[in-house]
């Protein structure tokens, strides 16, 4: 095992200590919480004998976006300090505390040849997060959820009892800790897979695309060819024109000049910080319409082969911190559903919606999801996912959104609880029928209900 | 818990038969309530409140008694709605018009409309603020009056006890700020409802159903104070800087 990074240091990314008023990614509904940073099992075992009648969660990164990671009087654990990363590679896993960021992994592993086996859009989330939300990316149709990578993690329980559990030994309380979105206990830190690369670039094919039928068809016939695939669909235009990009890792010979000299590279920055923004925001049908014909336009009609580096490729808004902001104070949601193949009609029908009250999105990303694992809350389930931001403050929304769930239930789907931030709690019963299921296994881990949050009082979870 | 969409799954209404609290609780567009307390005397007209509410398919509908001029009561009432569940959002919707020539005629009216209005709001409001402190969200919708904005010679009974409770309710407000919780003042002009029956209306009359749909509007939007209608803002901004020697001849 090699120590990769064992500074055990508060992050610049560290929540402040004491009384906070805490949101998630959307900026919509705050509560406060009292934050308290643990450093040890101790500290975290104790935290849970001081847990008053309002309970505990873990935060980590923020980067869920409603009330996943508030829970209002509650106290809120900052694992930040937990950030040990340790390699082994040997067996090509890493061992990492749940407080690091997939960024801080990154930075540690890359250049050592080693990719994590899964990055949300992000790398700016915990692998507590990872673990919560069971993440995935855009290799999902192959690879899975970042869950279906971890080989044993190690969970305190609501007694304050320290468990080590796989998938073997304790099948139930690890698959519900999967996607459990930090319900059945702290876990302090998580043993997963990692891919071995050659290089931090990926290979990139590039096609834009005429239309919704014209993206699917690709996807449904190319996907299985490419380890990474995702569509950017345009909400603007009518057709649901769009670009789909999909790469795997590019091995250490396809680099030229002087990407060649140093192949394992990884050093991606922030370029800006978006300011705070005090009235409605930047984000207006007319600026909406101006950046989807940008961004269409500025994908090439066709490209193969292109070098990117993991930052361009997988994380192109982690160049700007904070670019939630420019949704201004109503802030905004993002509305993420996953259908079978046979509802993908479904996907054209909500963006004709949305565009319908005026809803218009930038970041409109459309992906086919492979087997789902067997967590009950894990999300993904095979057939399409789609996911649209939309700002909060849009009249009608509430009303387009409910009618757009029912669809959604008609067709066999569900929506994502990372995201999630306005559905109702019969629409989370009826589109996660294992819930029963996974309450008998949080309850044996948590009998008392220590764990809590905004999200699971609002969804009676 | 209030969504995202600023719309709540609980309810508490101060006031339970108000007719602006039961329209506004009438008007959030996608009924994620599951809990609505009314509390208030026990009245056939909170009875019919409670029939109104139900027959239009809110679920979870309950009365509480609540006597806003007993102070010594409240601290039992508010305890005991939230000892069942968190509150997303309470409705401070009691008070009293009463009549300016008798309460100037018998001070001892005049003592009672200042009560309820006041001193009961008072009472219960900094109750409920604790409460929704150690939850560490809920709004506290606070019933004020343009009438409060500036104290008029028809009718300075009343209006002083709404300039105390707005007073009351943007300090109270300040001191939630950082807390979770938060105070949202809604300022009406003149609403056709029980309480102004056989007035003459003002211009820019409305209906409770009108003031609903800006306090839901306000919820979501996490508004602090707001007017009814909005207009009002100007007008009243308008009033306000009127020389008193002038302001008193206004036939207002």
């Amino acid at each position: 095992m090699t120590v990769v990074d064992a500074t055990g240091a508060d992050s610049p990314l560290s929540l402040r200590e004491g009384e906070q008023t805490l949101t998630g990614w959307g900026r919509t509904a705050p509560s406060a919480g009292i934050v308290r940073r643990v450093r040890t099992v101790d500290d975290i075992r104790a935290a849970i004998s001081d847990a008053g009648p309002r309970g505990i969660l873990a935060r980590g990164l923020g980067r869920s976006y409603g009330d996943a990671a508030q829970s209002g009087g509650a106290s809120i654990l900052d694992l930040s300090a937990m950030n040990r990363i340790e390699l082994d590679p040997a067996t090509g896993t890493a061992h990492v505390g749940a407080g690091a960021s997939l960024d801080s992994v990154m930075r540690a592993l890359v250049p050592h040849g080693w990719f994590v086996p899964v990055t949300p859009g992000t790398r700016m989330v915990t692998v507590g997060g990872a673990i919560a939300a069971d993440v995935h990316g855009k290799n999902h149709h192959r690879d899975g959820t970042f869950g279906s990578h971890v080989e044993t993690m190690t969970l305190v329980d609501g007694r304050g009892e320290v468990h080590v559990v796989d998938r073997e030994s304790s099948p139930e309380a690890f698959w519900a800790t999967v996607g459990g979105m930090g319900l059945t206990g702290i876990v302090t830190q998580a043993t997963f897979d990692l891919i071995p690369i050659t290089s931090s670039r990926i290979s990139v094919d590039t096609e834009r695309t005429s239309s919704l039928d014209d993206v699917m068809d690709r996807m449904i016939t190319g996907d299985d060819a490419y380890r990474y695939s995702v569509a950017w669909v345009d909400s603007v235009h009518p057709s649901g024109r769009g670009v789909l990009t999909r790469g795997d890792h590019a091995s250490a010979d396809q680099l030229a000049g002087k990407a060649a000299q140093a192949p394992l590279e990884f050093e991606p920055k922030v370029l800006a910080t978006a300011p705070p923004i005090p009235t409605n925001g930047l984000v207006n049908p007319l600026t909406m319409r101006a950046f989807n014909e940008a961004w269409f336009r500025k994908a090439p009609k066709q490209r193969t082969g292109e070098l990117q580096t993991i930052a361009e490729f997988f994380h192109p808004l982690d160049i700007v911190q904070d670019w939630n902001r420019v949704y201004g104070p109503s802030g905004f949601l993002q509305y993420q559903f996953a259908v079978p193949d046979s509802a993908g009609e479904l996907v054209g029908r909500a963006l004709a919606a949305l565009r319908g009250v005026g809803a218009l999105s930038a970041l409109t990303v459309l992906k086919r999801f492979g087997a789902a694992n067997p967590g009950p809350l894990s999300f993904p389930q095979p057939g399409w996912t789609l996911a649209v931001d939309v700002p909060a403050g849009v009249d009608g929304l509430g009303v387009v959104l409910d009618q757009l769930d029912d669809e959604v239930l008609a067709a066999g789907g569900r929506l994502y609880l990372a995201k999630d931030s306005r559905m109702s709690p019969a629409m989370m019963a009826a589109t996660y029928p294992r819930l029963s299921e996974w309450q008998r296994h949080r309850d044996a881990l948590d009998p008392q209900g220590v764990f809590t949050s905004d999200l699971a009082r609002r969804l009676s979870l | 818990m209030m969504d995202a969409l600023g719309e709540p799954q609980s309810v508490l209404v101060l006031g339970g038969s108000s007719e602006i609290a039961l329209a506004t609780v009438l008007a959030l567009p996608r009924g994620r309530l599951r809990r609505v307390v009314l509390a208030g005397r026990p009245s056939p007209a909170r009875d019919a409140a409670v029939a109104t509410l139900t027959g239009a398919g809110v679920s979870g509908v309950e009365a509480v008694d609540f006597e806003a001029a007993d102070t010594a009561t409240h601290a039992q009432v508010i305890d005991g709605v939230f000892d069942a569940g968190d509150v997303d959002v309470v409705l401070l919707a009691f008070g009293v018009l009463g009549d300016q020539a008798e309460a100037e005629a018998d001070p001892d009216t005049a003592v009672q409309i200042a009560t309820v209005n006041y001193t009961g709001a008072v009472s219960v409001g900094l109750r409920v603020a604790s409460r929704l402190r150690r939850q560490g969200h809920g709004t506290l919708v606070v019933l004020s009056s343009v009438a409060g904005d500036r104290a008029r010679r028809s009718n300075f009974v009343y209006g002083s006890t709404k300039a105390g409770l707005d007073a009351f309710s943007q300090g109270l407000g300040d001191a939630l700020h950082g807390t979770g919780a938060r105070v949202l003042i809604v300022r009406p002009g003149f609403v056709r409802t029980r309480m102004t029956t056989g007035l003459e209306e003002a211009p820019m009359t409305i209906d409770p159903q009108d003031v609903a749909k800006i306090i839901v509007t306000a919820l979501r939007k996490g508004k602090e104070t707001v007017y009814a209608p909005g207009p009002l803002r100007f007008v009243m901004a308008g009033l306000k800087s009127v020389p008193r020697p002038l302001f008193r001849k206004l036939p207002i």
